[in-house]
Formats: structure tokens, C-alpha cells, sequence
């Protein structure tokens, strides 16, 4: 399926008859996707419904899960993520994530920043003040926190910290950003900020977001995929999706009748 | 009516009653614990104090001369204090980065049975009783020793240091094992998800957000090693030398170990001023512990 409305972007992503399994339960059934370069695709669907797991099959995240058993193909820029000559850790750098749960480390806010520029070989001091000041402007965080940079990020605030997860995928300059609820656990304040940040990243990234909230889709994504028991029921643009919605579960889950 | 509200209010003042009585047998169940310490503690100090005055406490402390049962009766324990600071720390040098690696690779790399395997090894090895490690250290690491060193005995410091290391390693093993695995399973995932390899997150993630725990199995790794007294004993060869590699050393535990049971007076006053200064010793270990233990609880929350 394709998002009619951004077929003026490339494809950056696309994945084909898409299978995951946990043991002999099948999260996800040949799903067939394609998402488009610097737009926001929001995954819709009640829990349990395979969002989060496809949005972990895109950097391989669900790697980890040792039951989780992957079959179909995806694609990132042409290249297929699971052939073996792909290098895990260099396909994260491209596609890093932004979790449920703000979680940032135990550490300092610039060392939070800085870890993953490090991670990748960066050492000059004045690169990675660099780097990690850039980080937080984009992640408009940036005034909140310099005169905190050496102090616990664990000491910030709820939606201050999810903000500074942002900023710490954008310091190893990815080129999208997954993100799984990320507004979940925060309050409504935050979560504006947060949706204001997510649409101005879109500008240079490629943004893949898992959400609950149907407000928050319609409100920032172009396109929108509801997920079904782990079948992909229907991707289109936001605005078809939620107004003229073509499968009648779609309009059920949109209207609020179930999930 | 009246009646049976009478009733439910006498009901609720015998629970309360039978709720007070059980609150006041476990609160003597605990003090017996806090008595026993307090005990033990007064009495060390009410006999260790009398030979310290007798000898002087500089003299006894830093003497390097033990000569208990000479005619001329010599009472310096520098050479024991000294043994079992430089045994231990021996100890803790050979046995933290075997114990920390082991952990590290038990925690966060081994899966399956290998992980089990390794877990059970380590049980195991904390389930040794302390003579069987002198006993094997006796038979096979004091001839090698005095083969491989071509010293004419094998039974000494380095001997010691050895049998500690390795006894250590199951409490280093477990502590650190259980601080690697409580740590955010989300630290690691974030990592992971920049890019950096799983053996990056281990060591820049994993480890710093366990390090209070692990500082704490170092230290419970220390506190093992200085009280150990049986295994030393039988590998140490317990001649009252200041400290060296390929010398028959004693430690403070064996010290007072083997001389209590022929001692008298004076000497008898000087054994339990040791155990006394053994006693400084792990109360010093234990307050290191609690203090590193209490840094991680308030880091987490």
C-alpha cells in the first residue's frame, strides 16, 4: 500500500509481505508498505495490534526478543536489513528510536548527548560541544538545559527528558527517527511541545510514529496506517484515513467504537 | 442491635491485642540479633583493651616482633595487620577482574545452558567449605609453588593470595551479576538503539548504571578475604614473618587461630586485643558497604 498524498516523496522505507513471530504466535501478517522520505506516518490500531512490533522490525530492535522470528523483506534506501552483509549497529545509526518511557542514562545531559557521537569514534571536546548544543536546539531543548549540562538528566522533568532522548537520537544525525508512543507517559503540555518538535523535524527527517491517541495522528501525521490483530487494514493519507476511511474497522477504531 | 456492636468492638480490641503481642515476639527475635552483636562487641573490647595497656599500644600495633611464648615475650602484630592487608588486597587484585569479567559475561552475554552452567559453577564454588580449599591448595598450589618458584617451601603469602582469590569470586560473582541485571532494561535498548554494539552498551551503559553494585561485591569480596581464617591457615605456613611473596607469612586470623588453644595470661590478653583489631577491620568494611549500598539506593529513586 502507498500514501496516495506524499507520492511526491521518495520511498525511504518500504517493506514486503512483512512476518513476524513470537514462538507460534504471528504478530504481524504479510505486511506491504511503503513510507515516504520526510513526512510522518503514524501507526493507528488498538493494543496488540502489531504497531509497535513493525515499528521495532524497522532497525531491528526486535532482534533482541530471542522468540521473535522475522520472515518477508525490508528495505531501507534499496537495502535489504536483513541480508547478512548489513551491519546492525550502522543500520541504527540511520534509523534511531525514540521510546515509550523517557529513558534517558544515568548520567549527565551532556554525557546523554554525547554518548552516541562517542559511541561512533567522536572524541575532539570541541566538536562534541558542537554536536551536543545542536542536538538540543533541534530537540528545542536547548534554553531549558545549558546552564544544566553537567548536572543528572534523571533530575529532569518528565517531558524534559523525552525531549533530551530526542536530542540524543538526533546527535548521531539519524535519518529517521521511530518513535513508540512517545508521548504516553507525559502530560499535555509536554505532549504539545513534543508534537510541535515532532513537525518541525520533519523537515529533515523521516518521522514513524506509534500513537494511541487518534487526536495526536490526525494532528501531525501525513499518513496513517491501521494496524488489525497484525494485519496492515488500511494506509492512506491522514486526512482520507480519518475522513472517508474505506474498510469499515477502520471507521469502527477511528470512531472510537472499539480498541 | 447494641448488642452485637458490643460484640464486633470487642472482637476488633482481641485482634488488636493478638496483632500487638505477635509485633512484640518479632521485635525480641530482633533484638537478639542487635544483642548478639552487642555482645560479642563488648566483650572484644573489655578483653582486648588489657593487653594493649600491658604492651603499649604503639608497641603492639606496630611492633614487628611476635615472640608470644620466648622468654623474653614479644607482642608486635605489625607483621599479621600487614599479612592481611597485603593478602587481601592480593586477593582482590587476581579476583576482581576475573570475578567482574565472569559477571559481566554471566549477566548480560551468556544465554541458555551456558548461562546456567556458569550460574550453577558459581553456586557451587560459594558452597566449598573454606578447609576444602586449603586442603586442595595444600596438595596441589603449595608443591607448585615451591616447584615453579624453586623456593624451598611453598606454603606462603602468594599461596594465600591465590586460595583468597578464588574464594572471593562467588561473592564478587553474585553480587555484581544481580547489579548487572537489575539495570533498566530501556538504558540498554537506548544504547542499542544509536548504534553502539551490544559490547559497548555493556561496558559505557550497563556497568557505570551497576557501579555502586559492584563496588559493593568488591567490598563484600574484601570483607571474605581478611576474615577467612581456616583456608589460610593450611596454605599460609603461619610463622610470624613480616610480609613476603615466597615467605611463610601469618595472617590476624590465624593468629589468634593457632595459638588459642595452648595460650595463657598475658599471650591469651594479646590474642583477643587481635581479634579486637580483626574486628576494626571488617567494621570499617561494613560501613564501606552500607555506604556504597545507600549511594545506589538513592541514585535509583
Amino acid at each position: 500500500m502507498n500514501a496516495s498524498d506524499n507520492h511526491n516523496n521518495e520511498t525511504i522505507i518500504s517493506t514486503k509481505d512483512l512476518c513476524v513471530w513470537y514462538d507460534d504466535f504471528q504478530a504481524l501478517i504479510d505486511v506491504s508498505m511503503e513510507i515516504p522520505e520526510k513526512s510522518i506516518t503514524a501507526l493507528i490500531g488498538p493494543s496488540g495490534c502489531g504497531k509497535s512490533t513493525f515499528l521495532r522490525t524497522l532497525n531491528r530492535m526486535n532482534d533482541l526478543i530471542d522468540c521473535a522470528k522475522t520472515t518477508g523483506n525490508v528495505y531501507y534506501r534499496g537495502q535489504d536489513i536483513f541480508q547478512s552483509s548489513m551491519e546492525v549497529s550502522e543500520l541504527r545509526r540511520h534509523i534511531g528510536m525514540v521510546f515509550q518511557k523517557p529513558n534517558p542514562f544515568p548520567m549527565s545531559v551532556y554525557d546523554n548527548i554525547a554518548y552516541g557521537p562517542r559511541t561512533h569514534g567522536i572524541k575532539s571536546r570541541a566538536k562534541l560541544d558542537d554536536i551536543v548544543e545542536r542536538s538540543l536546539r533541534n530537540a528545542a531543548i536547548w534554553e531549558e538545559v545549558r546552564d544544566k549540562l553537567r548536572q543528572n538528566a534523571l533530575g529532569l522533568s518528565g517531558g524534559q527528558q523525552q525531549r533530551l532522548c530526542i536530542a540524543r537520537a538526533l546527535a548521531v544525525q539519524p535519518d529517521v527517527l521511530l518513535m513508540d508512543e512517545p508521548t504516553s507517559a507525559l502530560d499535555p503540555i509536554s505532549t504539545t511541545k513534543i508534537e510541535e518538535l515532532i513537525l518541525q523535524l520533519k523537515e529533515n527527517y523521516t518521522i514513524i510514529i506509534v500513537t494511541h491517541n487518534m487526536q495526536q495522528a490526525l494532528r501531525i501525521s501525513d499518513g496513517t496506517a491501521f494496524f488489525l490483530l497484525g494485519d496492515l487494514i488500511e494506509y492512506g493519507s491522514t486526512d482520507v484515513i480519518f475522513s472517508t476511511p474505506s474498510d469499515k474497522r477502520t471507521e469502527d477504531y477511528i470512531t472510537g467504537r472499539f480498541g | 442491635m447494641t448488642r452485637k456492636k458490643e460484640k464486633t468492638v470487642q472482637e476488633n480490641i482481641r485482634r488488636k491485642r493478638v496483632e500487638r503481642i505477635i509485633h512484640g515476639i518479632f521485635l525480641m527475635l530482633g533484638l537478639i540479633t542487635v544483642g548478639c552483636v552487642l555482645l560479642i562487641t563488648i566483650y572484644l573490647v573489655i578483653s582486648g583493651i588489657p593487653a594493649m595497656r600491658t604492651i603499649g599500644l604503639k608497641e603492639f600495633l606496630f611492633g614487628q616482633k611476635w615472640a608470644s611464648t620466648a622468654a623474653e615475650p614479644k607482642f608486635g602484630i605489625l607483621p599479621f595487620i600487614l599479612t592481611s592487608i597485603y593478602g587481601t588486597a592480593g586477593a582482590i587484585v587476581l579476583g576482581v577482574p576475573v570475578g567482574f569479567f565472569a559477571a559481566v559475561y554471566i549477566a548480560k552475554i551468556a544465554k541458555g545452558k551456558i548461562k546456567w552452567l556458569l550460574q550453577s559453577a558459581v553456586g557451587m564454588l560459594a558452597g566449598v567449605p573454606s578447609v576444602v580449599y586449603g586442603l586442595v591448595g595444600m596438595m596441589v598450589l603449595v608443591p607448585g609453588i615451591r616447584k615453579l618458584f624453586k623456593v624451598p617451601d611453598g606454603a606462603s603469602l602468594l599461596a594465600s593470595i591465590i586460595v583468597l582469590a578464588i574464594m572471593i569470586l562467588p561473592s564478587i560473582i553474585k553480587v555484581s551479576v544481580t547489579a548487572l541485571e537489575s539495570v533498566p532494561p530501556e538504558y540498554e535498548e537506548a544504547s542499542l538503539a544509536m548504534g553502539a554494539t551490544p559490547i559497548e552498551t555493556y561496558f559505557r551503559v550497563s556497568v557505570p548504571s551497576a557501579r555502586s553494585g559492584i563496588a559493593a561485591a568488591v567490598v563484600l569480596g574484601v570483607g571474605r578475604a581478611i576474615g577467612e581464617a581456616m583456608a589460610v591457615m593450611m596454605v599460609a605456613g603461619n610463622a610470624p614473618n613480616m610480609p613476603t611473596l615466597f615467605e611463610s607469612v601469618r595472617f590476624l586470623t590465624t593468629a589468634v587461630a593457632s595459638e588459642m588453644s595452648y595460650s595463657s595470661g598475658l599471650q591469651r590478653q594479646a590474642l583477643f586485643s587481635i581479634a579486637l583489631v580483626l574486628y576494626f577491620f571488617i567494621m570499617l568494611i561494613n560501613a564501606a558497604l552500607n555506604f556504597f549500598l545507600k549511594r545506589g539506593n538513592v541514585k535509583q529513586s
